[in-house]
C-alpha cells in the first residue's frame, strides 16, 4: 500500500487490542430466585407469569401460572399472599399486587374459556385421590398432566372441600370455584362424590390403583368443655359454615358469640352478621397481636361491625347468657386466669377452636405413623406405607388453601417418580435475589393499585363478594410494577452502560452475552443492572 | 433524519412503564421509541479495544453522544477531536477506535478546525454532512477557550461537545478551570490552610455559552442516557453554534471505584452540584428535576479527591460551603420545583 508523506504504517482498528487481558473479575449472567417465588407455598413461578402479563399476553401468563397452580381465580381471592409479604418492591413503595393480578388472570381464563393443557400421552397408571379439596384437586391435576388416570373419591356431595364448606361466599363466589374445578375435571379426571373411603387399602385393591394420595382435610371441630345449661345453644364453626351451603341455614339468634381467634372465627362472625345478627362478638383468650387470624381479615370484620373481646375465656353458658373470665398475659405471653368474672348476653355460642382430622380410613394400615392427630409423611409426601401419600390439612402444616395446593403438586411429582421406581429430585434452587442485589434507581415510582371493595351496607347484609377485581388496564399497570428481581428482563442496561462495548445483544428473548475479549472487568454492568442478574466472579489464572 | 421531537414525546410516554422508564431499553415499547444505545444497530462510533481505564465515564459519554448524532444525521458526520484522554486512548498510532470520520489537530484548536470542516463541507456542496467538535474540559474550558468563543460568536454550524471530567486526567490529574473547589489534584494538593482546589476559582462554560446567545446550550450526564440522547438529537436538528457539556466521572482522577462511574454522575445531579439544563438563544428553557435529593456529602464521600473533607470528624466548614454551592444551583435552575405540565 502506498502511504502519504510521512506515514509509514497502515491504519488499523483498536479491535486488535484485546483489553480483556486487563480483567481480574469477570461478569457473568445469573438467574436468582425472586423472593415471591421463594415464599409461595404453591411453588408458583410468579415472576415468570407476571413477565407475560406485563406485555399484555394474559393467556401465556395464565398458562405459565397454571403449570404450578390450576386455580388462580380461587387463589387470587383466598390466598394470604406470602409472596406480597416477601416482595422486594415493598421496600421501594408497596408490594406488587401479585394476588390481584393472579385473580385477574384466573377470571380472564373463565371469561374467555381458556382450557388447561391435556396430557400428551397416557401412562396407564391408576391413582386414587381421596378428598376433593384444594390439595386433592391439585394432586389430581398434576397427576393427570403427567398422563396418569386419576379418580377422586369425595365424601361430600360436591367437590371443593374447605374452599366450599369453610370459606364463605363473600370471599369466594361459588361460580368461580365451580369453574376452576371444572377446568381440572375437563382434563379427564374422574370425580366420585358421596363416596367416603372407609378403608384405604380395600378401596385401592378394589379399584386397581397403583398409588393413592390422601387429602381428607380436617373437618372435625375441636370441642371445649364448657358447662352449659339445658337451653344453651352451642354450635361449632365447621357445622355452621357447612350448613351455609345447604338448604337449612344455621339459626343464630340476635346475639352471637364466637369463641376463637383464627380466621374461621372471623368467617363465622361475619357470616352471622350477614344472616341478620345484631351483634357478633368474638371472644378470644389473648390479644389482637397474638391472634392467629390474618390482619386484613380482622380489619374487614371490624369494619363490618364485628366486635372483639380480648383476654377472655368462656366458663359457662346458660340460656341467653355467658359467663366470661378475664385473662392476663404472663411474661411468656400465655393467658392466665384472673378470677374476675363477667356475664355476656348471647343467644348462641359458636366454637371456632380449630379442627381435627378424621383418620379412620387409615385404620389397620401397617407402617403408618400418626402423631398429634395428623398423618406423618416423609419429605416426599409418602406415609410409612409404600404407595400411600398424603397432604393438605391432614399432615403437619400450616392449614391454608395455598399450602394444600402446594402439597398436591409436590405429592404428584413424587408419586410420578415413585411409580417409575425413581426418586424425584427437585431442581436446585438459585441464590435468593434479595433487596441489596437490586439497583432500584431504575424503577419509576408507581404505588400499588387498591382493589375496590363492596359498599358497607351490602357487605353487612348480603353474601356478595367483598373484594372486587382489577380491570385490564390496572392489572397491566400492576404487573408492570414487578421488579423482576434476579432475572434479566432485557432492559439493555448492561448493553448500554459498558464503556468498552463488550456486551453483545442477542435480540428479543435471547438476552445478552459478554465479549470477554474486550471486557475490562469494571463492574459497571453489575452495578447498574436493575434486577441483580449479573454477578462478578474472580478470574482464575 | 430523525425528528427530535418524536424522541422527546417517546420519552414522556415511557413514564407509563414502571419498569423501563429509566433503563437503557424497554422491551415493551416499539423500537423507534427506545434509546439509540438500546439498538442492536447502534453505530458504536467508539468501539472496543480502546485504552481508557476501567469504568471510564468519558468513553461511555462519547459513545452515547456520537451514536445519537450518527443516528440523527444518518451517519453523515465528521468529528474533530481536541487533544486529551479521549484522543489518546482512542487513537494510538496507527490504531483507531473511531468508526466514523475523525480528525485530530491540536489541544486548543478543535473548535476552529471544526469551523473549517463545516465551511469546507459547505463549499463542497455537502450540506448533509454535519460537524461535531469534541474535547475534554481542559481542551475546552482552558486551552481551547478562545477558539470556542470565536466559534460561538460567529455562530458557526458546529456542535461542540465537552466531556467534563473536571481536570487534566490524561497527563496526571492536574487542575483545570472545571475542577470543583476542594478537589485534590496533582497541582492542588490536599494540604495547607486551604486544601485542594480553592474556592472562588474556575468558570461555568455552559453559562458563558448561554451568554453568547447561541441557538442551543445544554448540560447532560452519563447517568441519564435518555436525556443525553434527546439533547444531542435536538442539537443536530438545529443549525448554528451549539454546545453540550456532558459530566463524565473519572475513576482515575477522582479516586473512585470503576463501578461507581454512573452512580457518581447520578449523585452529582441529585445533590445539585451538576445542574442539568437546556438553554436556547441565551435563555434557560428547562432543567432536569432532582428525583431523590441527597446531601453533597453523599456525592463527595466515595471520591478520594475529597477524602480530606471527611478526615478527623469532617471539615464541616468546607462541606457547608460546597452544600451552599449546590443549594444555590437548586434555586438558580429550579431543580426541585415540580415539572410544568406540557401544554
Amino acid at each position: 500500500m502506498k502511504h502519504p508523506f510521512a506515514i509509514t504504517l497502515d491504519s488499523g482498528s483498536s479491535l486488535a487490542n484485546l483489553t480483556g487481558s486487563w480483567r481480574t473479575d469477570r461478569p457473568v449472567y445469573v438467574d436468582r430466585l425472586p423472593p415471591c417465588n421463594h415464599a409461595c407455598p404453591a411453588g408458583e413461578n410468579i415472576q415468570a407469569w407476571l413477565y407475560h402479563a406485563e406485555s399484555g399476553d394474559y393467556e401465556s401468563a395464565w398458562r405459565a401460572l397454571t403449570q404450578d397452580n390450576p386455580m388462580p381465580a380461587v387463589m387470587g381471592r383466598v390466598c394470604y399472599q406470602p409472596c406480597e409479604t416477601a416482595c422486594n418492591r415493598a421496600k421501594v413503595d408497596d408490594a406488587v399486587g401479585i394476588n390481584s393480578v393472579e385473580r385477574f388472570l384466573g377470571d380472564e381464563a373463565i371469561k374467555r374459556g381458556w382450557r388447561l393443557t391435556p396430557p400428551k400421552a397416557e401412562t396407564g397408571k391408576r391413582i386414587l385421590v381421596v378428598g376433593a379439596g384444594p390439595s386433592g384437586l391439585s394432586a389430581a391435576y398434576h397427576l393427570r398432566r403427567l398422563g396418569h388416570t386419576v379418580v377422586i373419591y369425595e365424601a361430600g356431595p360436591v367437590a371443593g372441600g374447605m374452599m366450599r364448606f369453610g370459606i364463605p361466599k363473600y370471599r369466594l363466589p361459588r361460580d368461580v370455584l365451580d369453574a376452576e374445578i371444572q377446568h381440572i375435571l375437563d382434563l379427564g379426571v374422574e370425580l366420585k362424590v358421596n363416596s367416603k373411603v372407609e378403608n384405604i387399602r380395600d378401596t385401592m385393591k378394589a379399584g386397581g390403583f397403583d398409588a393413592a394420595f390422601l387429602a381428607v382435610g380436617a373437618h372435625i371441630a375441636k370441642r371445649a368443655n364448657i358447662p352449659a345449661g339445658a337451653a344453651a345453644k352451642i354450635l361449632d364453626a365447621v357445622q355452621v359454615l357447612r350448613s351455609m351451603e345447604g338448604q337449612e341455614k344455621p339459626l343464630f339468634g340476635r346475639r352471637v358469640v364466637v369463641y376463637g381467634g383464627g380466621n374461621t372465627a372471623l368467617d363465622v362472625a361475619r357470616t352471622a352478621k350477614r344472616m341478620g345478627a345484631t351483634e357478633a362478638i368474638i371472644v378470644y383468650r389473648r390479644t389482637r397481636e397474638r391472634m392467629p387470624a390474618h390482619d386484613f381479615e380482622v380489619e374487614e370484620a371490624l369494619e363490618e361491625g364485628v366486635m372483639m373481646r380480648w383476654l377472655s375465656t368462656i366458663k359457662r353458658m346458660d340460656e341467653g347468657v355467658l359467663t366470661v373470665e378475664k385473662m392476663v398475659l404472663d411474661d411468656k405471653g400465655f393467658p392466665q386466669p384472673t378470677g374476675e368474672f363477667e356475664t355476656l348476653e348471647a343467644d348462641s355460642l359458636v366454637l371456632a377452636l380449630g379442627q381435627d382430622v378424621d383418620l379412620s380410613l387409615l385404620d389397620g394400615v401397617p407402617g403408618l405413623e400418626l402423631k398429634g392427630g395428623v398423618a406423618q409423611v416423609d419429605t416426599n409426601m409418602m406415609t410409612g406405607y409404600a404407595g400411600i401419600f398424603a397432604g393438605g390439612d391432614m399432615v403437619p402444616s400450616e392449614r391454608t388453601v395455598t399450602v394444600g395446593i402446594g402439597h398436591g403438586k409436590k405429592a404428584a411429582r413424587h408419586i410420578d417418580a415413585w411409580l417409575r421406581g425413581a426418586v424425584y429430585a427437585p431442581p436446585e434452587k438459585h441464590e435468593l435475589a434479595d433487596f441489596d442485589k437490586l439497583n432500584v434507581w431504575y424503577y419509576a415510582d408507581a404505588s400499588k393499585t387498591v382493589r375496590p371493595t363492596l359498599d358497607m351496607a351490602r357487605r353487612k347484609s348480603t353474601f356478595e363478594e367483598v373484594q372486587k377485581g382489577l380491570d385490564e388496564s390496572n392489572a397491566l399497570y400492576e404487573a408492570r410494577r414487578c421488579l423482576s428481581c434476579g432475572n434479566c428482563f432485557e432492559c439493555d442496561n448492561c448493553y448500554g452502560v459498558c464503556p468498552d462495548n463488550a456486551v453483545i445483544k442477542l435480540g428479543p428473548g435471547n438476552r445478552f452475552q459478554f465479549n470477554y475479549d474486550y471486557c475490562k472487568g469494571c463492574w459497571l454492568c453489575e452495578a447498574e443492572c436493575p434486577c441483580g442478574a449479573i454477578k462478578m466472579v474472580p478470574e482464575t489464572i | 433524519m430523525t425528528d427530535p421531537t418524536a424522541t422527546a414525546t417517546a420519552n414522556q410516554k415511557l413514564h407509563f412503564y414502571q419498569k423501563g422508564t429509566f433503563t437503557v431499553g424497554n422491551r415493551l415499547v416499539p423500537d423507534t421509541e427506545r434509546s439509540v444505545q438500546a439498538s442492536i444497530d447502534r453505530s458504536n462510533a467508539l468501539t472496543c479495544g480502546h485504552r481508557a481505564c476501567q469504568g471510564c465515564g468519558e468513553a461511555l459519554g462519547a459513545r452515547y453522544a456520537m451514536d445519537a448524532a450518527m443516528r440523527a444525521t444518518g451517519g453523515n458526520l465528521i468529528a474533530v477531536n481536541a487533544t486529551g484522554c479521549l484522543e489518546v486512548f482512542t487513537t494510538p498510532y496507527p490504531e483507531t477506535s473511531w468508526q466514523m470520520p475523525w480528525l485530530h489537530s491540536l489541544f486548543g484548536n478543535a473548535a476552529a478546525v471544526a469551523t473549517g470542516v463545516a465551511a469546507a463541507m459547505q463549499v463542497k456542496g455537502r450540506k448533509e454532512v454535519r460537524t461535531i467538535a469534541q474535547g475534554g474540559d481542559g481542551g475546552t474550558t482552558d486551552i481551547g477557550f478562545g477558539c470556542l468563543s470565536g466559534m460561538f460568536e460567529r455562530n458557526d454550524d458546529v456542535l461542540y461537545i465537552c466531556y467534563d471530567n473536571e481536570g487534566y486526567m490524561n497527563t496526571g490529574v492536574q487542575r483545570s478551570s472545571a475542577t470543583p473547589p476542594t478537589a485534590r489534584t496533582a497541582t492542588t494538593p490536599a494540604m495547607g490552610p486551604e486544601p485542594g482546589n480553592v474556592f472562588g476559582t474556575g468558570k461555568s462554560v455552559p453559562k458563558i455559552a448561554v451568554a453568547h446567545g447561541i441557538p442551543y446550550v445544554a448540560t447532560a450526564t452519563v447517568a441519564d442516557l435518555h436525556d443525553l440522547e434527546r439533547k444531542v438529537m435536538k442539537a443536530m436538528g438545529i443549525h448554528g453554534a451549539r454546545y453540550i457539556q456532558i459530566h463524565v466521572p473519572c475513576p482515575l482522577g477522582w479516586g473512585s471505584a470503576s463501578h461507581d462511574t454512573i452512580r457518581l454522575a447520578r449523585l452529582a445531579v441529585e445533590c445539585g452540584m451538576f445542574p442539568v439544563f437546556e438553554a436556547e438563544h441565551g435563555i434557560v428553557t428547562s432543567s432536569r428535576k432532582i428525583r431523590r435529593p441527597v446531601p453533597v456529602a453523599e456525592y463527595l464521600k466515595p471520591q478520594r479527591r475529597f477524602a480530606h473533607l471527611f478526615k478527623d470528624g469532617g471539615d464541616s466548614q468546607r462541606l457547608g460551603h460546597l452544600q451552599a454551592i449546590a443549594d444555590r444551583n437548586i434555586v438558580e435552575y429550579k431543580l426541585l420545583e415540580p415539572e410544568e405540565e406540557a401544554g
